[in-house]
């Protein structure tokens, strides 16, 4: 590119910036840290009685730039430091790395393996209570959207911005058919599923034959719709109250109450167990952890067949696919259908899970952090999701307490781990099957 | 009538909003192709730094209200246009050539740092505002029904008529707007033949949260009410002014913006007012649908 940001081309040619470059350059940050602290940081609106009025905080505009100061600072000397000690490692090891094909990653493949040995047995752990498994069934949850997400984002190389859309319309789907019509959960989680695909399907329909960036806002727009109307259509979604008492999931018939309704017998009774309500907390860990499996399965199997290679092949180039003969707009369809199948599962799930449902949980921050974790995790990586989602969810949940602050060093990763590694911690855009006699293209 | 005249003047007015707002969307998007998120977030630090401005003089004891509101449009635009800068030069310049979804994702990152950030800094209940320039004129009187054009209307409409000649000449007339397009139409032959590029794109995005804290300034006036959360259905509406009005098209931005805003003052006017960003939706989807380019914007061929 032309467009080499200063610092990143100071580092290349070993040219390192002088201390008092360095310090001018602090300066400079400082003052503009300052300078953007001072209106929203300095002055705050207080809301009283005789109408609003101006409280002044400068201390505060006076900290944020002596911190952005002194952090930048401190990043440029550590920075120089690394990039001395690099420079001298590189002129000798400079040959190894250019050239080099791009090696097979048995240790991901492990990796995968450890994750789920470690997820089968979290529950079986003397460390794992309640509060930890419902944590880790709600990380899966966002695994399990993530892997959805990844058909539509990392492989076919569809922007969608409205991800959430589709796993509002699973969890509705659920809610409201078990409501009005008494199914159970085990018959309305395909048809949720089955209800997402078609809305995938019908949204798709008129805009997948458009440019990229028009996907990307016009799914915006209909997760917006999608919110907008579960938030307006009292009668039949009850508007903002959501739903509640949606009837939790048995085990294949067999509920997990204490004493049964309807002279069945409940879970507990029919193993002879003593009742206790971690049954349900663990019974839906691996339910959903099933789920995610699943999904993580057909992706890696369908990969493999014509239609997965065809969504691999669509994102690199649309132009020479369509003159080999396949059909960009069908082959888009199918990725955006089954992605959005996979969010009807999983909101049926959580609609499930939580048993009471509401649109407040149907926001784009949702669809932001889904989207996060497949972008973050490296596109098309399904080990690199897991991280992603232990990474941006799970870690953040820790820090509950914190709430105010959460999301703002959540924005904060975002960026920086962007910044760090634009193509995601870890990137794999390597097509699954390769002709094995051009070893140049694994490149 | 005079109902349908009345929610015209009330659509132009939020129309004129919008397209402020779409042109920051389209300008960027038409010289380095990426969709800025966080462009709505800096309409609402523009709307934020606007009600402080206010308050400010007022506690100065500058009351005389067209002198007020000319500092106050200094004082957003500046500070605004600081915001926009600094998130180009932080967030998006270093990702600048990565590939396509990097600045994106680091766009919404931006985007949720700053409401969370404004969100903390100035407390999560909504402001409201005294209003500041009051009355207006009946344009017509029936039977039960006036027609009101405020003056504050008048000076919205004046304002974004002056603004959009400004931008303009700047782009039409002027040696920065001639580099801008350069950058816009080929941002490798422009560096090679001296144009600086990064700075033809820093200059955009000044450009760009300039007009949004104006935008966001009239918002303060027009509705009194602001909170932390404004910029992300604005900027949403905003992009799909632009994209309605063919992104990378400037006239476009404005005729989109203004349609935007008209489709919702009728629809909330003659049907309901819960489904009017519905509306919005999808009559972008049908324009897409029928005219992809958008009204105005240029058919883009495909090369390989």
């Amino acid at each position: 590119m032309t467009t080499t940001p200063p610092a990143a081309a100071a580092g290349h040619h070993h040219h390192h910036p002088s201390f008092g470059h360095m310090v001018k350059d602090s300066i400079a940050a400082g003052l503009l840290a300052a300078l953007l602290a001072l209106p929203l940081l300095g002055f705050h609106l207080l809301d009283s009685a005789q109408g609003l009025h101006l409280d002044y905080r400068f201390p505060l505009v006076l900290w944020s730039g002596l911190v952005v100061f002194g952090g930048r600072l401190g990043l440029s000397l550590a920075g120089a430091a690394i990039s001395k000690r690099m420079s001298a490692r590189k002129t000798t090891s400079a040959e190894s790395i250019t050239g080099a094909p791009a090696k097979p990653r048995p240790w991901r493949k492990i990796a995968g393996w450890v994750m789920v040995a470690i997820a089968l047995t979290l529950p079986l752990m003397p460390f794992s209570d309640r509060n930890l498994i419902d944590k880790a069934t709600l990380l899966l949850i966002y695994v399990m959207l993530g892997w959805g997400l990844n058909i539509v984002v990392g492989l076919a190389g569809l922007l969608d911005l409205g991800y959430v859309a589709f796993y509002a319309v699973g969890a509705y789907s659920y809610a409201l058919l078990s409501q009005y019509f008494g199914l159970n959960f085990w018959i309305c989680l395909p048809l949720a599923g089955l209800f997402s695909a078609s809305f995938g399907m019908a949204l798709g329909f008129p805009v997948l034959r458009l440019r990229g960036d028009y996907l990307a806002i016009v799914t915006l727009g209909f997760g917006e719709i999608i919110r907008v109307i579960l938030l307006n259509w009292q009668d039949f979604t009850g508007g903002p109250n959501g739903i509640a008492n949606i009837k939790r999931p048995s085990f294949f018939g067999l509920p997990f109450t204490a004493v049964s309704m309807d002279g069945k017998p409940t879970f507990s009774q029919f193993f002879g167990i003593d009742f206790a309500p971690e049954h349900r907390i663990i019974f839906l860990y691996y339910l959903i952890l099933v789920l995610a499996l699943a999904t993580n399965l057909f992706t890696l199997r369908i990969r493999k067949l014509p239609i997965g290679r065809a969504w691999e092949a669509l994102r690199e180039d649309e132009t020479a696919c369509r003159s080999l003969g396949i059909n960009p707009t069908k082959t888009k369809l199918s990725a955006f259908a089954i992605g959005a199948m996979f969010a009807g599962f999983a909101g049926s799930f959580f609609a499930t899970r939580q048993g009471f449902i509401s649109p407040e949980s149907f926001t784009f921050i949702e669809s932001a952090i889904i989207l996060a974790i497949v972008v973050l995790g490296g596109m098309g990586s399904q080990v690199g999701i897991v991280l992603a989602a232990v990474l941006l969810v799970g870690l953040p949940e820790w820090f509950r307490d914190l709430q105010l602050y959460r999301m703002l060093a959540f924005g904060g990763a975002m960026v920086l781990i962007m910044l760090w590694r634009p193509r995601g911690l870890l990137s794999s855009r390597e097509p699954t099957i390769l002709l094995s006699d051009c070893p140049e293209a694994a490149k | 009538m005079d109902y349908f005249l009345q929610q015209l003047i009330n659509g132009l007015t939020l129309g004129a909003i919008y397209g402020l707002i779409a042109i920051g969307y389209t300008m960027v998007y038409g010289i380095i192709g990426m969709i800025n998120f966080a462009h709505g977030e800096i309409y609402m630090i523009g709307a934020f730094v606007s009600m402080i401005g206010f308050l400010l003089l007022g506690v100065l004891g500058i009351t005389y209200v067209p002198l007020a509101l000319a500092l106050v449009l200094v004082i957003a635009m500046v500070f605004t246009a600081a915001y926009g800068w600094a998130i180009e030069r932080i967030a998006y310049r270093p990702l600048r050539g990565s590939f396509k979804l990097a600045p994106l994702i680091s766009a919404i990152g931006v985007s949720i740092v700053l409401q969370n950030y404004v969100q903390i800094a100035q407390g999560a209940r909504v402001k409201p505002l005294q209003p500041i320039i009051k009355g207006g004129f009946d344009v017509s009187v029936t039977a039960g029904h006036q027609t009101n054009l405020s003056y504050l209307q008048i000076i919205i409409f004046l304002l974004t008529v002056t603004l959009m000649g400004c931008f303009t000449w700047i782009i039409t007339r002027t040696s920065l707007g001639r580099a801008q397009r350069a950058t816009e139409q080929d941002m490798t032959m422009a560096s090679l033949l001296g144009v600086n590029v990064d700075r033809i794109i820093s200059t955009t995005f000044v450009m760009g949260a300039a007009l949004a804290a104006v935008a966001g300034l009239m918002v303060t006036l027009y509705y009194g009410v602001i909170d932390f959360y404004i910029g992300f259905i604005a900027g949403m509406k905003a992009f799909t002014a632009a994209v309605l009005g063919g992104i990378g098209s400037l006239p476009g931005a404005m005729l989109g913006g203004l349609l935007i805003g008209l489709i919702e003052a009728f629809w909330s006017g003659y049907f309901s007012i819960e489904y009017k960003d519905v509306a919005a939706f999808s009559i972008l989807v049908l324009v897409l649908i029928f005219r992809p380019t958008g009204l105005l914007g240029r058919p883009e061929i495909e090369k390989v």
